[in-house]
């Protein structure tokens, strides 16, 4: 008999791991990227494989050769950010710089903060924004969704602003809600996928689905995505009732862009989100009123990925901050 | 909707795989150890010498101090020698070796199956026979059950709990004994009501043990204010706090002991120990223990008496696996493992569990991602990723300001994190370190 | 365009001037006067905080000296007396000399002389590992051999051995600050003398418990018979729980101790070899790796 073990309590794991949590979340992706490929037809599938290699292969190339680890890239984290970045571009963006981006996202966003679990910010959120201010056009030019079967696989795409585009646009130059909406597609659209914009954030219907199975397994909390949402639609719904003719309704808030693809997938990123219950609930409100801020005053159409990064930032502070609630703690306690 | 506690817990597989193996009374071993401590609290004084001849229920050693306990002897026999010898973590502390010869019970005693269901002592004898018999609670933390009695000053106790929850996976000793032992259990129950002049008492039982919640209810029909309930199965409504909480929904302050709630626990087999020694007259000298585990042959419940090594009941319990990695003593949530088989059985086994050598290794650390189920798993609202960061890091004023102390070490923080880290360890170091900066503390 | 550039200019100027000027007054107000001395102490002290003289680091060292205005039991036992006696200058004091020192490890629980009855699964901290259970060879005094010293060590002057699995003292880098001692939670290691040429007599062992016991988790465990007492002419040995301890004060370092001692719990360092008159102890002694090196 070889020799027995010795070690502290407890004595049984879950059978849960890292890897299962980061493949979770890709396979909850998948629906968003079905419904991406029949909009967009081979380049949304070429950009998403091209974000997932380079950022798969930069992290192990960092990991080999610059830190000298045993490369982790088996945990699936890599891969993810990769998807995720991919998910958060147009689908014609010039591959060289969707490389460009995976670099940031994993060697400037992730490694250099010590790899994972060490990152301040969303990876995926950094190497999109360094693209979006580094290459503003392309980032912009949002492919017209052509389904598959008229379209053609490999036609090129015909591009054409996003609903939150139009409207911003529009309202700078003094046109009202109504009139805009007419050139918008329905809601209806919205929520199948039939729109422009990034490649993952199109169809909330799929986004949708892939957040109930994130529920299912328990690999996110209500907490971030609901109240996030709820702000929004609080938010925005308030300033509808005030002006309809200058905000437009909150319905069309949460369906267009990339919020349900943040509210669901980015902010609800472990490593950069708080840790507590009421913490989460803090932060998805901030989340929300600067999304709702960005997007009705700021200078950019869209502000999902701006508002969960400065709340990355504030992440440490409501960790300090926000404790759970203390069994035994009660309000009439002295002390 | 069947009651739990509210926040936290976890539900790891359960296992019970010896729940329908009667309790076995296994043969007087030919060799007892007798740890002369086996309780929480003021170490105990030997009271035999080597060569001294002693029977089944004598007393051996003495209490010594107020939380402190009796130790009697299990067999009839010669003491062999009074001298330390390994106890389940492998470190040497006083105990006394008896030769077991035959089992001859001191006068007094009624070792019958007879049960007597009248209770004749008054509160305070009530109490002066627990200590005398050397009652502690059987639930795992062995704290002197007479001590638990005395209510201190200005406090006033409102309810009984009695614990049957044993939410720990694969033991089943209390399971056992509540199927087999119903009425003992439940007079044992009335007579603490007695002691701690209460007129209620509730019966908490995890809802996977029907067979026990019924006959347990079924019989406390007939008896006087106790009631029983089953609760929802989560890992760790066995904890004190957990299970008063789940039972009344009132939380133990923080640092403050359950009688601030106006409750009172004890463990069913402690209500089965208090019947023997008040009923019966008869000291703790035997009690169930489960033998399991994946690697057991024969997954069994004994009646065992204190001081038998652990290897006898592997035994007997179908021999020593081949593929036997690790030996647990408890539950593999919070028991300990063993260093070595040749360790005797002690008042607070409440099982022993084999483990194959593939579960017994831990899963390989990886990097915390910061996923919060430590958070939101921990019974007592911590945060556990971050008691055991600041432990690592020697931050012992911020572990005590975090709350360390609070830890019951139930464990659900490793057991669910996806990092495999060993979250407790640390925890465990932590609460050591601050244990101590408060007991100096405390002395200047 | 130029107009904007003289704004930013002139603005900027002002605003540094007058920051300037307030940060001098602040400055002048808060001033705190201390005494020059200790500034001069901290200057020839080591500087590597390392807490072994007691206080928390090289600062309050000094203003420990020069508030006290004494030397007594101050000392820098990694400065050592060239330090001590730089800063008895200062304060225009005398320092005492003191002995250099040096860590020593008193367990020789290798791999080979403790084997292993259990393999321990878990974080390497001795701190935590201590309370979980005896160690994986069974003895309660023994080296865990998971480097909380070596961790505790600001130094660099101890590793884990990889052949024994003990920690080892480089020499020439161990300034004894005692951080070690401090972080042993078995009280294993000891500031010893460091002896004339480095010679250092010792007993390798902590082991408190009766000889059968001891000797049966180590082949090389004090068993507490007593007769390194006997064999000592200067009275330098003593015999506490079992355990032999040899005062290095009064140790004349003679050897008679290390050949009486059956297990070989008795070391010596840095002796040229013995001339050949027995054959017994050079083979007790030659399996017992000293836990030294000079680097």
């Amino acid at each position: 008999m070889a020799l027995l073990t010795m070690s502290g309590s407890p004595h049984v794991h879950d059978n849960d791991s890292v890897e299962k949590i980061m493949w979770g979340v890709v396979i909850a992706l998948v629906p968003a990227l079905f419904v991406s490929i029949w909009y967009f037809g081979f380049p949304a599938l070429k950009i998403t494989l091209v974000a997932v290699a380079s950022c798969v292969a930069i992290e192990y190339l960092i990991q080999k050769f610059l830190l000298k680890q045993e490369p982790t890239i088996k945990d699936g984290s890599a891969a993810l950010t990769g998807l995720l970045l991919a998910f958060n571009v147009p689908s014609n963006l010039p591959v060289w710089e969707m490389i460009v981006g995976s670099f940031v996202s994993i060697a400037v966003a992730k490694m250099a903060f010590g790899g994972l679990g060490k990152n301040v910010f969303n990876p995926a959120l950094v190497g999109r924004v360094f693209l979006l201010i580094s290459f503003p056009v392309d980032m912009t030019s949002w492919p017209v969704p052509q389904p598959l079967m008229q379209g053609g696989f490999f036609a090129d795409a015909i591009t054409g602003p996003t609903s939150l585009g139009i409207l911003k646009e529009g309202l700078g130059t003094g046109q009202t809600v109504n009139e805009l909406v007419m050139k918008m597609p329905d809601l209806m659209r919205d929520f199948l996928g039939n729109q422009g914009g990034s490649l993952g954030e199109v169809s909330a219907f799929a986004l949708i689905i892939g957040g109930i199975y994130l529920l299912m397994k328990k690999i996110i909390t209500w907490h971030i995505p609901v109240t996030y949402m709820l702000t929004v639609f609080l938010f925005t719904g308030l300033m509808w009732l005030i002006n309809p003719d200058i905000y437009i309704n909150p319905v069309f808030h949460i369906l267009a862009g990339g919020l349900l693809l943040g509210a669901i997938y980015m902010a609800t990123d472990m490593v950069s989100s708080p840790m507590s219950p009421n913490g989460m609930m803090l932060y998805g409100v901030g989340c929300g009123v600067l999304t709702v801020l960005i997007r009705l005053w700021g200078a950019y159409p869209e502000g999902v990925s701006f508002a969960i990064l400065i709340m990355n930032a504030f992440t440490p502070l409501i960790n300090r901050g926000f404790k759970p609630k203390r069994f035994g703690e009660l309000k009439n306690q002295k002390g | 909707m069947l009651k739990t506690f509210k926040s936290g817990g976890v539900h790891p597989p359960e296992n019970k795989i010896s729940a329908d193996a009667a309790i076995q009374s296994l043969p007087v071993p030919k060799r007892v150890y007798i740890m002369v401590t086996q309780h929480l609290g003021a170490p105990s004084v030997a009271l035999v010498k080597k060569g001294d001849d002693v029977k089944t229920g004598q007393l051996i050693a003495k209490s010594a101090g107020f939380i402190s306990a009796n130790v009697h002897s299990p067999v009839t026999g010669k003491v062999f020698k009074v001298d330390d010898f390994i106890d389940q973590s492998g470190y040497r502390k006083p105990a006394i070796i008896i030769d077991a010869e035959e089992d001859t019970w001191v006068d007094g005693v009624d070792n019958s199956d007879e049960i007597i269901r009248d209770i004749t002592l008054t509160k305070e004898q009530i109490i002066q026979r627990i200590s005398d018999m050397g009652v502690v609670g059987l639930g795992g933390a062995t704290f002197p059950t007479h001590v638990k009695m005395m209510i201190p000053d200005g406090k006033k106790a409102e309810f009984l709990i009695i614990n049957g929850v044993e939410c720990e996976p694969y033991l089943t000793s209390d399971h056992r004994l509540m199927v087999e032992k119903p009425e003992e259990i439940l007079i044992g129950t009335t007579i603490l009501m007695k002691a701690l002049g209460v007129s209620k008492a509730m019966v908490g039982i995890e809802n996977n043990k029907p067979d026990a919640i019924e006959k347990l209810s079924h019989i406390a029909k007939s008896f006087k204010g106790i009631t029983v309930h089953p609760l929802k199965v989560k890992y760790p409504q066995g904890g004190e706090k957990q299970l008063i909480k789940a039972l009344t929904g009132r939380e133990v302050p923080s640092g403050k002991l359950p009688i601030e709630t106006g409750c009172v626990v004890d463990n069913v087999g402690t209500a089965f120990a208090v019947y023997e020694a008040v009923q019966k007259n008869k000291p703790l000298i035997e009690r169930v223990v489960t033998v399991t585990g994946m690697a057991a042959a024969k997954p069994s419940n004994f009646m065992v008496r204190i001081g038998a090594p652990v290897s006898e009941l592997i035994e007997k319990a179908g021999g020593i696996p081949e593929n036997l990695g690790k030996v647990v003593g408890g539950g593999p949530m919070m028991g300990k493992a063993l260093m070595s088989l040749e360790a005797p059985i002690v008042k607070g086994s409440s099982g022993i569990l084999l483990m194959p050598v593939e579960e017994s290794r831990r899963v390989v650390i990886k990097p915390c991602i910061r996923c919060a189920r430590c958070v939101s798993v921990c019974p007592m609202g911590l945060e556990p990723y971050l008691l055991a960061q600041v432990a690592k890091n020697e931050m012992w004023e911020r572990a005590e300001s975090e709350r360390v102390m609070d830890c019951i070490e139930c464990g659900s923080c490793h057991y669910t994190c996806p990092s495999g880290r060993p979250l407790l360890d640390y925890i465990r170091l932590g609460k050591n370190k601050v244990g101590q900066i408060i007991r100096s503390r405390g002395k200047k | 365009m130029n107009n904007v550039i003289l704004v930013a200019v002139i603005s900027l100027s002002a605003i540094g001037a007058t920051s300037a000027v307030i940060l001098y007054f602040v400055a002048q107000k808060f001033k705190i006067i201390e005494d020059p001395r200790i500034d001069e102490v901290e200057d020839v002290l080591p500087k590597a905080n390392c807490g072994g003289c007691g206080y928390a680091g090289c600062r309050a060292f000094a203003e420990g000296i020069v508030k006290s205005g004494t030397l007594e039991g101050f000392f820098c036992p990694v400065g050592g007396n060239s330090v001590m006696s730089q800063v008895a200058l200062i304060m225009g004091l005398v320092a005492e000399e003191k002995e250099p020192m040096i860590a020593v490890l008193r367990c020789n629980g290798s791999r080979t002389n403790a084997p292993a009855k259990i393999n321990y699964d878990g974080p390497a901290t001795c701190a935590f590992t201590h309370n979980l259970f005896s160690g994986e060879s069974g003895c309660p005094h023994g080296c865990l051999g998971l480097g909380d010293c070596v961790a505790a060590c600001t130094f660099g002057a101890l590793y884990i051995d990889q052949n024994t699995g003990l920690p080892a003292v480089i020499a020439d880098k161990c300034t004894a600050c005692g951080a070690c001692v401090k972080a042993c939670p078995r009280k294993i290691f000891e500031l010893r003398n460091r002896g004339k040429k480095d010679r250092r007599i010792f007993v390798c062992c902590v082991n408190e418990e009766k000889g059968a016991p001891a000797k049966k988790n180590c082949e090389v465990a004090c068993i507490g018979c007593g007769k390194c007492v006997k064999a000592c002419a200067y009275d330098a040995i003593t015999m506490k729980n079992n355990l032999a301890y040899i005062d290095f004060e009064k140790c004349k370092l003679c050897r008679k101790c290390v050949e009486e001692c059956p297990t070989g719990a008795i070391h010596e360092l840095n002796f040229p070899p013995r001339k050949v008159k027995t054959t017994a102890p050079e083979e007790t002694t030659g399996q017992n790796t000293p836990t030294e090196v000079t680097a």
